[in-house]
């Protein structure tokens, strides 16, 4: 029995990450290393106003005094922050007019992640903002979404075109205090998304970043700043895809999402960086700062990420509820596999009245995969009548992986009603057989399992999306039993 | 279509089966009865292909291939199917989404496309009405907080959606009320078919008021002690198995 355990748990590390290419573009970089010099030469690349500069250098001169943190349930190796690329941008001949200009072999790339540059050739109600290591290569359906008064550009076009909403919101959810990998980006960010939907406008189709990392030793460092204003709607999707490299790169990003008065945004993401070999040798440490404010009353902010990729995550996608009945939603699946590590999970603060949050996360481990569940409810004095529901599950795929959860409650308001439950469970031999005697495979019973254990989390993923993330979810695990 | 020849197994480096030897035909009802412990469920282990217990000796053919030898989806694929004793719960899993996969599986192994969602639906609607299953157990996850009763008449309406040819059923009796017996036998009833055969393993001559077999084997100490007519079982409800371990043992000492 234990050997057929170890044979198909052997079979589980064969699972191969089809993201793994490099493509061969020349790119323009600086020199490894970080220092004043550099972010002086990062954003005089991007022809930034003085007080973008003046940001930055102050989230670097803050960064300096900070320490990595220590409290995170994972094994990181020590990072060496002089021995990685800031900046390396494919090289172009001049400023794109017209896609025709995209250099072939970058198109290429997308074409084979299955993210065309072309509008006609994209999923009907998809606009995609294309960045690869440092910049953002093409976004479509600018124009179409311009006619409504949608913003939807890169960041840097933002702060170009747009620099009173970019000055206005950008450190508001996200300070560069905040935390030492968010005082990191402020300081070396290079490129992003940008995203504003103005009072009343249901955004009609679905918003998406795709980042790639191509170039070594990089490092991709990108904010996403996306304001819904007034009664708007938008559903926003990032996903991510890294070449196989043997040595670590770093991923640190921040998203501030601003949602005012009755306004609602989905935000959901399908992150699978290179997650390293089966060895753990390799793999991208994604260090990612996500949080949402709930500004205006009744607002709604909702997160749904599947994690199956990067060696390391660290990320806690929050919701600052201000606004009186306002909602927040946190829905995630985090799969960690071979030598894996995850610490995920949300923050709630309760600051408004009548304010209400879900947390449903469901982890899956296998292989020697560490999987962690961190989450913090906080109820603020002025929160009357917060509600907040946490469900935090725990699958096991075989017996040399963990699972851990760590719920954090505070409470400072006595009308609030907390729930928290929590499930651990393994795929058992009996439910694997049981599929068997039906004629189902094992690969496929495992498939079928952990979908199921998933569902709720999938279901809130929009369809085109959902689909692809089934499939994520079976290759990364593929053949795994307990 | 199944024959077994002196089979032995052991769990865990115990001795189970001792030496059994079957022969089942086409359109046969087989019953199994024993008391507790003399090997009734490990025979339908070995069958369905468990792997934690370990054939020590014999062997099984099954419509003339070595049984033993194929994978526990293989045989579902051929045919063979298990009403377990204790159906396990899958959360999450759709029943719906669980038998569709589980027969285009089996058609995909027999050379034939998979059933469009409309055809397979109309297959499960038939089946529901043919075995008298209740609508919404369709709907929910696989066995999860179904009632003892409800898992054993979805094992039922699982073989019906499956059309085994040799069929299985572990103490499917066991824990029904005598309404739920009713309609798990008449289940059995309507799927039996002049080639297709049944293993019926259970305590009790209650079921066989419904499913009428035409041999009927006793088990005890991992050996086919007597194999008779239907009549063996009301003998066995009459005089309950103390009679025929002495038997046993008697011979044992002759």
């Amino acid at each position: 029995m234990e050997k057929e355990q170890d044979r198909i748990l052997d079979e589980v590390t064969s699972g191969e990450y089809k993201y793994g290419f490099y493509s061969d573009i020349e790119a323009e970089q600086i020199q490894k290393g970080l220092n004043e010099d550099v972010i002086k030469i990062i954003s005089a690349k991007k022809e930034e106003p003085s007080w973008l500069l003046e940001f930055r250098l102050k989230a670097f001169r803050h960064w300096k005094t900070m320490k990595m943190p220590s409290w995170p349930n994972l094994k990181i190796p020590a990072i060496d922050y002089q021995d990685i690329i800031y900046y390396s941008a494919p090289r172009q001949k001049a400023k794109l007019n017209s896609l025709d200009e995209v250099d072939p072999e970058l198109k290429k790339t997308f074409d084979k992640l299955g993210i065309p540059l072309e509008e006609q050739k994209h999923l009907a109600g998809v606009a995609v903002d294309a960045v690869l290591d440092s910049v953002s290569v093409k976004t479509t359906f600018r124009e179409t979404l311009a006619e409504m008064g949608i913003i939807f550009c890169s960041f840097s076009d933002a702060v170009k075109e747009y620099p009173e909403l970019v000055k206005r919101y950008m450190g508001t959810v996200v300070p560069y205090t905040d935390n030492f990998f968010a005082a990191l980006n402020s300081a070396v960010f290079s490129d992003g998304s940008f995203c504003y939907v103005p009072k009343g406008v249901r955004c009609p189709m679905e918003l998406s970043t795709y980042f790639r990392i191509n170039a070594a030793n990089t490092g991709q460092f990108e904010r996403t700043l996306l304001v819904a204003d007034e009664e708007s709607y938008v559903s926003y999707l990032e996903g991510c895809t890294a070449p196989m490299r043997d040595e670590n790169q770093l991923h640190a990003a921040i998203v501030e999402i601003i949602a005012e008065k009755n306004a609602e945004v989905k935000y959901s993401t399908v992150q699978n960086w290179y997650p390293g070999d089966k060895d753990g040798k390799g793999g991208i440490f994604n260090f990612v700062t996500k949080r949402g404010m709930c500004r205006g009353e009744s607002s709604k902010i909702s997160w749904t990420q599947i994690e199956t990729g990067s060696a390391i995550t660290w990320k806690y996608p929050s919701c600052i509820l201000r606004g009186d009945n306002s909602i927040g939603e946190f829905y995630s699946v985090a799969v960690t596999n071979n030598y894996q590590q995850a610490d995920t999970g949300t923050k709630m603060i309760h600051i408004g009245k009548n304010t209400k949050s879900t947390i449903v996360s469901k982890g899956i481990s296998a292989g020697k995969g560490q999987n962690s569940y961190r989450g913090l409810v906080k109820v603020l004095k002025n929160a009357a009548n917060a509600r907040n529901f946490s469900q935090c599950d725990s699958l096991l795929l075989g017996d040399k992986c963990g699972a851990h959860t760590f719920p954090y409650l505070e409470v400072d308001n006595q009308t609030a009603v907390v729930e928290h439950e929590a499930t651990t469970s393994k795929i058992g031999e009996d439910q694997i057989f049981y599929c068997n005697q039906r004629g189902i495979s094992t690969e496929d019973a495992v498939a079928l399992i952990v979908n199921g254990y998933a569902r709720e989390v999938i279901n809130k993923l929009p369809m085109e999306f959902a689909v692809e993330a089934q499939k994520l979810l079976q290759i990364s695990l593929e053949g795994s039993v307990g | 279509m199944l024959d077994i020849k002196n089979l032995k197994a052991s769990i865990a480096g115990k001795s189970i089966l001792k030496g059994i030897s079957l022969h089942v035909k086409p359109g046969e009802i087989h019953a199994i009865m024993g008391p507790n412990g003399s090997g009734k469920s490990t025979l339908a282990s070995v069958l369905a292909g468990r792997e934690y217990v370990d054939i020590t000796d014999g062997s099984v053919s099954y419509f003339g291939k070595d049984l033993l030898g194929m994978s526990a989806e293989d045989r579902a694929k051929e045919g063979i199917f298990l009403g377990f004793q204790y159906p396990i719960e899958i959360p999450g899993v759709s029943m719906v989404n669980f038998m569709k996969t589980a027969v285009n599986e089996k058609r995909k192994h027999h050379g034939m496309d998979p059933l469009s969602a409309s055809d397979f639906l109309k297959l499960m609607r038939e089946k529901k009405e043919l075995v008298e299953i209740d609508s919404k157990l369709a709907n929910r996850s696989v066995n999860e907080g179904f009632s003892g009763g409800e898992k054993k008449k979805n094992e039922i309406f699982q073989m019906a959606m499956l059309e085994p040819k040799l069929a299985i059923l572990d103490e499917t009796d066991s824990g029904l009320d005598i309404d739920a017996l009713r309609i798990v036998a008449n289940g059995v009833n309507k799927i039996k078919k002049s080639d297709n055969s049944f293993i019926v393993i259970t305590h009790y001559q209650r079921l066989l008021d419904y499913i009428v077999p035409d041999v009927v084997h006793v088990l005890y100490d991992g050996r086919i002690v007597k194999t008779s007519g239907k009549e063996l079982a009301l003998e066995l409800e009459a005089k309950g198995y103390d009679w025929i371990k002495k038997e046993v043992e008697n011979d044992v000492v002759a």
